[in-house]
């Protein structure tokens, strides 16, 4: 392999890879917060892609306009899907909040079928993110290397919500002892919803990258970066937001460079990702940064 | 100021805690003495809006003529704002956050930055261990030096009424005896101290008022002194 034609894979994983991450993070979340697999995580960045489409064609929005309003939009929808399915069923047992994430998820996919019909539709790619350029001799697409950046900076944005400020201290104390919490005065239930927004708004900044990337959307485009990103997170260790990241991007080179390397194998691409998520499980399943079982009494 | 009456807790079949009144004046500390499952600690959670299904009054009166105020019903994260917090059984401690971030987590409900920094340096003078502690993380210090921080933690509020759900349990007799000096000068600060102990000659000692439950009421109540002197009390929890 030539060293150009490994820089675009190399480039190809990354873009790929920051995508899981990105997606992954909301997964990671809401589980270190609730304990809760979020299986609806996938269909906001459908809906994500969907409002952005929408948002240009229908209401002739300018891009950048477009896309605040659809990360606004799925942030909302994050909070009243937490409202509406999960925090009543708060002290049900956890598998109750399970099923409900997977009929939320049914829901949101039925509505999209309903709604923007199943057909996929084409989406318009701004001509600067894909007329290629040349570096060092690998032929790459300005969006191949934007994404890794927004996704750089937003999961900065998010270590410092989480590290640096009142409600990120807020959410480390949940996610270790909501009772405790609650009683030093958190307004638990506001918390849990800013989580939410922020893991939703997530999801739609990668929904609508991943639409630009692979230039089609239909309601059921949040499935299988959905399933990729939740095994990102337990690859990585779920509940630890730099372990979605890094799981993300492994789970992005594994991916591209095994197709890359055993051309042969390309018909297998998506059974690497479940035959990890199976080995990981067997092996070590608290992930590579996951939370130590072990507590001091 | 905290006036409970009639308070009854049930847990699914068991009526945990029947019928038990008690009155807690502003400026005392009164103590809760029994054994295990005399219904201490589910009296002081369901002050702390900590147990669902507490059934009586829990009446707090902040400020002396103002109309009393029914805590029971109110949801637990409005207990720091009502002026009362909580040092809960087995610390509680968050293992994963530092000691100065366990104390800012206590004084969640208040935005005067520069006195939120007066009282963690207040908790530090009290605890002198903690301030050489604090970037370590909850989870890494002794069961003593937890302790501590779950009181300071529970003073970062600016509370009127500090609630100790049996501090000194699996302390060493002399982080014991730091304890209770520390609560008699929380006290003498002009605090109301609900203090719930297994320690009974410990807790006595300090408190104005007692009152001993056994199974879920009240068995035997008066001044603390009386109380260390009482046979009954001497043979049952004094160890004659």
């Amino acid at each position: 392999m030539t060293l150009e034609l490994f820089l675009q894979h190399f480039f190809n994983a990354l873009t790929l890879g920051s995508l899981y991450g990105l997606i992954a993070i909301g997964y990671t979340m809401v589980y270190g917060i609730l304990r809760l697999i979020n299986f609806a995580h996938g269909d906001i960045l459908m809906l994500g892609a969907y409002f952005v489409f929408y948002g240009t064609t229908l209401f002739c929005l300018p891009w950048p306009i477009a896309v605040v309003v659809a990360i606004i939009g799925s942030a909302v929808l994050g909070v009243l899907m937490d409202k509406i399915a999960y925090r009543p069923l708060r002290d049900a047992p956890r598998i109750s909040a399970l099923i409900s994430a997977i009929a939320v998820s049914f829901f949101l996919e039925s509505l999209a079928v309903v709604v923007f019909t199943g057909l996929p539709r084409p989406v318009h790619q701004p001509e600067w993110l894909v007329s290629i350029i040349t570096i060092g001799g690998a032929r790459l697409m300005p969006l191949t290397l934007l994404v890794p950046g927004v996704t750089a900076i937003l999961v900065a944005g998010l270590l410092y919500i989480v590290y640096h400020t009142k409600p990120g201290l807020a959410m480390q104390a949940i996610s270790k002892d909501i009772e405790t919490t609650r009683m030093l005065g958190v307004p638990v239930d506001k918390i849990i919803a800013l989580t939410f927004a922020i893991g939703s708004a997530l999801a739609a900044a990668s929904g609508i990258m991943w639409a630009l990337r692979y230039p089609q959307i239909h309601p059921y485009m949040g499935v299988f970066p959905g399933f990729k990103a939740f095994i990102a997170a337990v690859f990585g260790g779920i509940g630890s937001i730099q372990g979605a990241v890094i799981g993300g991007l492994l789970l992005g080179f594994i991916e591209i460079m095994t197709v890359a390397f055993f051309p042969d194998l390309s018909g297998y691409r998506d059974a690497f990702a479940f035959i990890l998520l199976v080995v990981v499980l067997l092996v070590k399943p608290t992930g590579l940064f996951g939370e130590k079982l072990k507590e001091k009494i | 100021m905290l006036k409970i009456n009639d308070l009854h807790v049930h847990y699914g079949g068991i009526h945990a805690v029947k019928g038990v009144s008690l009155s807690i004046p502003r400026g005392s500390v009164v103590t809760l003495i029994g054994a295990n499952g005399a219904g201490k600690s589910s009296i002081i959670r369901s002050i702390a809006g900590l147990v669902k299904g507490a059934k009586g009054e829990v009446l707090l009166t902040r400020h002396e003529g103002d109309q009393p105020v029914q805590l029971l019903g109110q949801p637990a994260e409005n207990m720091v704002r009502s002026g009362i917090a909580l040092s809960p059984e087995g610390r509680r401690i968050l293992p994963h956050l530092s000691v100065a971030e366990n104390l800012q987590l206590g004084a969640w409900c208040r935005e005067d930055k520069d006195g939120i920094a007066k009282d963690i340096e207040m908790v530090y003078d009290l605890f002198p261990r903690l301030r050489e502690r604090s970037w370590q993380k909850g989870g890494t210090l002794s069961g003593g030096e937890q302790q501590m921080l779950a009181v300071g933690r529970a003073l970062m509020s600016q509370p009127d009424l500090v609630m100790l759900d049996e501090p000194s349990l699996g302390l060493a007799p002399i982080l014991v005896r730091e304890i209770f000096d520390i609560i008699r000068h929380i006290n003498e600060q002009g605090k109301t101290v609900l203090l719930v102990e297994q320690n009974a000659f410990a807790a006595l000692s300090i408190a104005d008022y007692a009152y001993i439950l056994e199974v879920g009421s009240v068995v035997l109540e008066g001044p603390g002194k009386d109380m260390l002197k009482n046979p009954k009390v001497r043979e049952a929890y004094l160890g004659g």
